[in-house]
């Protein structure tokens, strides 16, 4: 058991002129299930590896259980990683797969025998300990590598996209395996993924990142709810949310859209005449008739998912090339050309500095 | 996809597998077979070539003939010490080119070189490093108490030969080995490593496992070398001597029948030899089938 601590921690491979992660702290308490989210390509291994100890750090701290782990190998860490191509051990049994780390820990061998068996029972893989991984299928392999990091007891769990390989349906049923599975055992977390979902659904908290930098660090409906800037506003809630520009209205309480529609907003006149992003959940946007501060939307294109439709819409409005998208009751029968009336609570409008792109708040 | 070249001309094809055909003829099919129908033949007049059909005699006598097993002995000592040491060579200078990040092109272009070296020239150029009155390094050895002169000492004789055969397989066997570990997924590593393995437990563990087809390969490879492939360098270092004490069974074919003109010995012993080459084949193809058997 053991809380981890990332202290402003950077790296920069060697050979490149840039830092890949630049500054990253964070807090993840014990017993926590801390989902990284980014897209590819952002750092996310890296940050992770770097705990895990696969990778120097360049600058800062890692602290697992309240010690700097900066110069210690792997093996000392107290850590256990599930990999995305799981590497397992070929030219080994499941067991001795999972077997493995026990073996060289010297435990003695009625021990490893029983923590691998009990192990196994946990992820139903008994009837396979004698097979080679190549007998098994991805969702079993899945498994194994998920036992062998079980088996060693660690401080903390560390997975690298470790779902990212099995087809949708196998990934759903995984996914709440694991969290029961870390709700069980109670065991420190870090968990990398590209998926919003499984972020959504598996974390205690995320950390939104964006080119190696942590942009948010937040319970999933924090960052849902008050995202931070615009790119976690973006990258979380499918379809992503729209963005209009604007300024604020004098007076304060809406914003004016550049094709002049005031939306409303909760925002004080003291910012007045500032340029602002103003960021809409397709999923709060509703069909109104006479409200005011409703919209008129020309449908362009339909998308029928049954519970939902969503309407895509060209809004002259909002600004000359505008256009939003809608997450409507799936009752709704919207036809292309239709000229449609919608509107937001002020309270669901997001508003964002296009500078810095943060959220005023 | 299967690949298929399709031609119009009906003799084409044929013509054009001819020279490979003709050379596989003239040079092994022909020989062979000469050797076969001279093994059971005893030449009776050396001047007129007249030879008489004496079944397996010469195959009798040969497997009599105390100095042919000193022979088998002496080759399989070897086979055995040229393919151990180039292979641990090679293993070892993979695992290291395999870390090396700085220079590691210009470390394996050096490390192949050899490979490009003609074996009589290879014999030649151990030669004269140990060449007992002028080579350098038997001078060095003598200077620090320990006379080196091949020429007299058949165990000395032994090691310059196993030394000088062994140096020139290292390049081949280091890039399978190479080849074989950049194969070994760096997960792999890393998840052991994590597991709490040192580098000494990982490559005893995991990677030697894992290179086992990659090194069983070589081993046939190998014995093949050392057992066929070394002629050339026996020729220009030892020529067999002292006393026979590198005498290999290649080496001892050609000394009986072109040097000593027995002929019919010659012949029987290189049936043996082709036994042993068949052998060993049909052992690593029977291998190959089954690649992967982990
Ligand atoms: N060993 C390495 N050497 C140099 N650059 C690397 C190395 N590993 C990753 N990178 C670079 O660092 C960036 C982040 O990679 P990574 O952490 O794997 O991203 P993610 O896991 O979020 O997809 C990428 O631009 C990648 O090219
Ligand atoms: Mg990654």
């Amino acid at each position: 058991m053991a809380e981890v601590t990332i202290r402003e921690a950077r790296k920069r491979y060697p050979g490149a002129t840039d830092d890949t992660i630049k500054g990253i702290d964070c807090d993840v308490a014990d017993g926590e299930f801390l989902v990284i989210l980014g897209p590819s390509g952002c750092g996310k291994s890296t940050l992770l590896r770097m705990v895990a100890g696969l990778e120097r750090i360049s600058e800062g701290e890692v602290l697992i259980g309240g010690r700097v782990v900066n110069e210690l190998e792997p093996k000392d860490r107290d850590i256990a990683m599930v990999f995305q191509n799981y590497a397992l051990y070929p030219h080994m049994s499941v067991f001795d797969n999972m077997a493995y780390g026990l073996k060289i820990r010297g435990l003695p061998r009625t021990e490893i025998r029983e923590r691998v068996e009990a192990a196994a029972a946990l992820l139903e893989l008994s009837p396979y300990l004698a097979r080679r991984p190549r007998q098994l299928s991805g969702g079993q392999r899945q498994r194994v590598a998920m036992g062998r990091a079980i088996v060693r007891e660690p401080s903390v769990f560390l997975f690298d996209e470790p779902l990212s390989n099995l087809d949708a349906k196998l990934r759903t049923q995984m996914r709440v395996e694991i969290k029961r599975l870390q709700q069980r055992l109670g065991i420190t977390s870090l968990y990398v993924t590209h998926d919003q979902v499984e972020a959504m659904t598996l974390g205690d908290r995320l950390m939104v990142m964006n080119a190696g930098v942590a942009d948010q660090i937040g319970t999933p409906l924090e960052v849902y709810h008050r995202p931070a800037t615009l790119f976690v506003a973006g990258f979380i809630g499918s379809p992503a949310m729209n963005f209009v520009a604007g300024r604020v209205a004098s007076g304060g309480g809406a914003v004016e859209l550049a094709g002049g529609h005031r939306l409303p907003a909760a925002i004080g006149g003291s910012a007045a005449g500032r340029p602002v992003t103003a960021g809409i959940r397709p999923e709060t946007l509703v069909l109104a008739d006479n409200e005011p501060g409703a919209v008129e939307a020309i449908v362009d294109l339909v998308e029928a998912l049954g519970a939902d439709t969503l309407v895509h819409c060209r809004v002259a409005a909002a600004g000359p090339d505008a256009t939003l998208v809608a997450r409507l009751p799936g009752s709704v029968h919207a036809r292309q050309g239709e000229t449609l009336r919608l509107a937001v609570p002020d309270t669901q409008v997001h508003l964002f500095d296009p500078e810095t792109t943060r959220a005023i708040v | 996809m299967h690949k298929r070249v399709t031609f119009d001309n009906r003799w084409l094809p044929y013509l054009l597998v001819a020279p490979q055909i003709a050379v596989t003829v003239v040079f092994f099919l022909w020989p062979a077979g000469q050797a076969l129908q001279q093994s059971v033949y005893r030449v009776t007049n050396v001047f007129t070539g007249a030879a008489r059909f004496v079944w397996f005699d010469n195959f009798e006598h040969l497997f009599n003939d105390s100095l042919y097993w000193d022979s088998v002995q002496v080759t399989f000592v070897f086979s055995a010490a040229v393919t151990v040491l180039s292979m641990a060579a090679a293993l070892f200078l993979a695992v290291m080119a395999d870390r090396v990040v700085k220079g590691a092109s210009l470390y394996k272009t050096l490390l192949v070189w050899p490979y490009a070296v003609a074996p009589a020239v290879a014999g030649v150029l151990w030669l004269f490093l140990f060449q007992p009155a002028v080579g350098i390094i038997s001078y060095e050895l003598a200077q620090m108490g320990q006379p080196f002169n091949f020429r007299v000492d058949g165990t000395q004789a032994m090691l310059l030969v196993i030394l000088a055969a062994a140096w020139k397989q290292v390049s081949y066997n280091f890039l399978f080995f190479l080849a074989g570990l950049q194969a070994i997924p760096k997960s792999l590593i890393e998840a052991a490593a994590i597991d709490g393995a040192g580098p000494a437990k990982r490559f005893w563990t995991i990677v030697f496992p894992l290179l086992s087809p990659t090194t069983f390969f070589l081993l046939v490879v190998n014995i093949v070398y050392a057992f066929f492939d070394t002629f050339s360098i026996i020729h220009a270092v030892t020529a067999g001597g002292p006393a026979g004490a590198t005498n290999m069974l290649v080496y001892k074919v050609y000394n009986d029948g072109f040097i000593g003109l027995d002929l019919g010995g010659s012949a029987a012993q290189s049936v043996v030899l082709m036994a042993i080459v068949v052998t060993l084949t049909v052992v690593q193809f029977r291998f190959i089938e089954r690649r992967v058997h982990y």
